[in-house]
Order: C-alpha cells, then structure tokens, then sequence
C-alpha cells in the first residue's frame, strides 16, 4: 500500500498501517517460537528482557456489573500505587485521581450507569504527541506512561487528554511514596495499568483484583493481542465500545454496557 | 644549658609534627567529613568500591532509563537494590538522616541529589510500616471516602460532558 504512495508525501504511518506491522511481527513471532512466548505470556517476562510489542495491555470494563456506590477499585489503585485519595486529600480539586468512579444519568430515562475512568492507554496517545520533552511515551506493551526524570511538569498533556485521566503532584510528598512506584512533585501522572505489577509477572492490575475480590468482576485485564486470552475472548463475544471512538485513538481499556 | 634548650626544642618540634601528621582532617578546614557506614546486608558492593565511589551515577542513570522506557528490571543496578543493602540501621532510610548513606557523601560534595524527591529512600519490607502504606490504609480510604465528598458529581463527571 504505501510503495504506491508519492515519495514527496512523507504521510505518517496510518493507525492501520501500524495495526498491519504489529501484527505481522507478532504472527512471525509465534511462528518462529510458539512454546517460547506462550510460556512468556503466561508467566511474565524475565527481569532482564524489555516489554515487547507482541504484548499490548488491556482492560475491559463491564459496566452493567460495576455496583453503584461501590469504589473498590479506587482504593485499592490508591492502596497499591500510595496516592492520597481525593476525599482525603487538602486540595481535592489538585488531587490526584489515577481511577474515578463515575455515575452517569441518561437525562431523558433516568437510566443510571456506573464505570471507572482512568487513562485509555490509547495505541496513538494524544499526551505523546504534545509532549515537549518526550516524557510522556507509550511501551512497546501498549501502556501509556511518564518518564519522570524528563517530565517538566509542563501539564500541556493533562489538556490533550481526551479523558482528563491525568493530574499533576503539586506538593512534596515527604518519603511516602511506595518503593515500587516513584512518584514526586513536578510531575504529572496517571494510571500505569500496574506496571510495577505486569513487570513482577502478576497479570493482574490492583484494580482488576479488588473488583474480583468484591465478586462484581466488572474489570477484567490482559493482554489483547494473545488471541486465547480471557480478554480477547470477552472482547470477541461482548459489544464493546471506546470512549469517544471518534477521536480513532484506539483504547486499550473498553467498556461494556455504555 | 644551650645544649638542653636546642634538645627541647628538636623533642617540641617533632611531637608537634608528629601530632599535624597524625591528624589528615584539621578542624580549621572546618568541613565534617562524611560517615560511610559499611552496607547492612551483603559484604560487597556489585562493583569494587572505588569503582562505585566515581560511576555510581552513571550506572544508576543508565539502568533508570531502560527500567522506565523498556522495562527491563534486572537488579544488579537498580537503586531500589542500593536502598536495600545502604539502608541505615537506626532509620531505615539512606536519606532521612544527616549521616544516612546517600546524603553523607552527597551533602560533604555539596551535590544535591532529587532522587528522592520521587523514589522511596527505605527498601521495600520496611514499606508497611509507614503510617501511609500500613494496612489499614486500605480501610482508613475507605472510611474517608464514604464520608462526605468533597469533589461534586459534576467534577468527577467532568469526563462526560
């Protein structure tokens, strides 16, 4: 397709184009070495090799189990990665909020609709485009992250965001961080999908476990490009949507029931 | 009589040399030096010690950007590994006290270091004991969060509209 294109339009690869290549190299990846990366998959990769593309990182929502009033996944995302909570916090309108629990209202039925919002870990992440210092970037696993040591706080990813899933740490946090999850002032931050987590091989998210330890199991994670994945199984028999589709950002997390 | 006095004299002067020598750091300079207390776990550093002393942050920096970036997260350089072994005793931080290991060299050089200012400076068991990750955090957020809210609906909605 694009040979065909004129040498003077240097068209940026399309989201399609891009879709193509991923795929291709993973399918050669499973050919070259089946046993190999399914035993990868399953169990985490080893510490001493990089994310890999083969995997992108998932969450699918189903928000006709997420309980109202229920904020489990919120606290546990707090618990798990040392954020203070927005009810606890001194300045709730600067606090930081890496999940949220929303309840929409259909206005004309009054039909009630519970989901959690957090970074989409889109496959073209608008934060990455606007980012001046190539702080914000996304892993080779699809998980849209901050390099702190090269954020400058500018916040000019906090206006490109579609889903308004990031915020800035505006005060010293005083050695409260976790160890696992360095997070400081100047910085801007959101969901990392549990990074720390995917890293140590647990193929979970704090979130997804608390909502499974609740029994609403509304929030399933995995990896969406391993087609015998419970998410992509899940994902092949539910009507999924993405949050503000239009904007063709291709979402890592879905939701069910919007 | 002479002879006596030049004798004292020469005793004076070499005990007088005798204890500038014995004393490298003269309090004049007024500088303290720093406190380089040994490792609590483990009897040697990943690298020789002089070795550590002049590239430690070159390895820290170019282990930060493949663990950040590409996800690799071997231990040997890691500064969460640092942490583990040159954790003080009495604080269990390397950087919480004046003497602590990180900032005992660091503030002797006069090199301000903002590692901290986001990493944790204690290892990772001693985690749950901070009033903020112990257990019941779980429990406190809770408790907080079924109380009133100070964020109004329309703000947490703010992404619908």
């Amino acid at each position: 397709m694009s040979e065909l294109k004129p040498m003077s339009n240097p068209a940026p690869a399309s989201p399609e184009r891009r879709r193509f290549v991923g795929a291709a190299t993973a399918a050669a990846g499973l050919a070259i070495a089946p046993g190999v990366l399914l035993i990868e998959v399953a169990h985490g990769r080893p510490e001493d090799q990089a994310a890999s593309n083969a995997v992108r990182w998932g969450l699918l929502v189903d928000a006709t189990k997420c309980a109202t009033g229920c904020n489990d996944c919120v606290t546990a995302c707090s618990t798990e990665n040392g954020w203070t909570p927005v009810a606890e916090s001194a300045h709730a309108r600067q606090a930081p909020q890496w999940i949220r629990k929303l309840e929409l209202q259909d206005p004309l039925t009054q039909m009630e609709t519970n989901l959690p919002m957090m970074c989409q870990h889109c496959a073209e992440p608008p934060c990455v485009d606007v980012c001046p210092t190539g702080a914000s970037f996304k892993r080779a696993d699809g998980i849209v992250l901050v390099n702190r040591h090269t954020c400058i706080g500018c916040r000019y990813c906090m206006m490109a965001c579609p889903y308004k899933a990031r915020s800035l740490v505006h005060e010293p946090l005083n050695d409260t961080q976790k160890p696992d999850v360095p997070r400081g002032i100047g910085c801007v931050e959101s969901c990392t999908l549990c990074v720390q987590k995917v890293d140590r091989g647990d193929g979970n998210t704090a979130c997804a476990e608390a909502c499974t330890a609740a029994g609403h199991n509304a929030l399933l994670f995995g990896d969406m490009n391993d087609p015998e994945s419970e998410i992509s199984k899940r994902l092949r028999e539910l009507p999924t949507k993405q949050v503000r589709a239009d904007l063709n950002l291709n979402l890592g997390v879905r939701y069910h029931g919007i | 009589m002479k002879r006596l006095l030049a004798v004292g004299a020469v005793v004076l002067t070499t005990a007088a040399l005798a204890w500038a020598g014995s004393d490298a750091q003269p309090k004049a300079s007024g500088a303290p030096k720093p406190v380089i207390t040994k490792a609590v776990k483990g009897e040697q550093c990943v690298e020789p010690t002089d070795f550590m002393r002049r590239n430690h942050m070159r390895l820290l920096s170019h282990q930060r950007d493949e663990t950040v970036i590409e996800g690799v997260r071997t231990k040997k350089y890691s500064l969460k590994e640092c942490i583990n072994c040159h954790a003080s005793e009495t604080t269990g931080s390397v950087a919480a006290a004046k003497d602590d290991f990180c900032v005992s060299c660091h503030s002797y050089a006069a090199v301000k270091i903002d590692c901290f200012d986001c990493h944790s400076t204690k290892p990772q068991g001693s985690a749950a004991m901070h009033p903020l990750n112990a257990e019941t955090a779980h429990y406190k957020h809770k408790l907080a969060a079924q109380a009133a809210s100070k964020v109004s609906a329309e703000e947490m909605a703010g992404v619908a509209q």
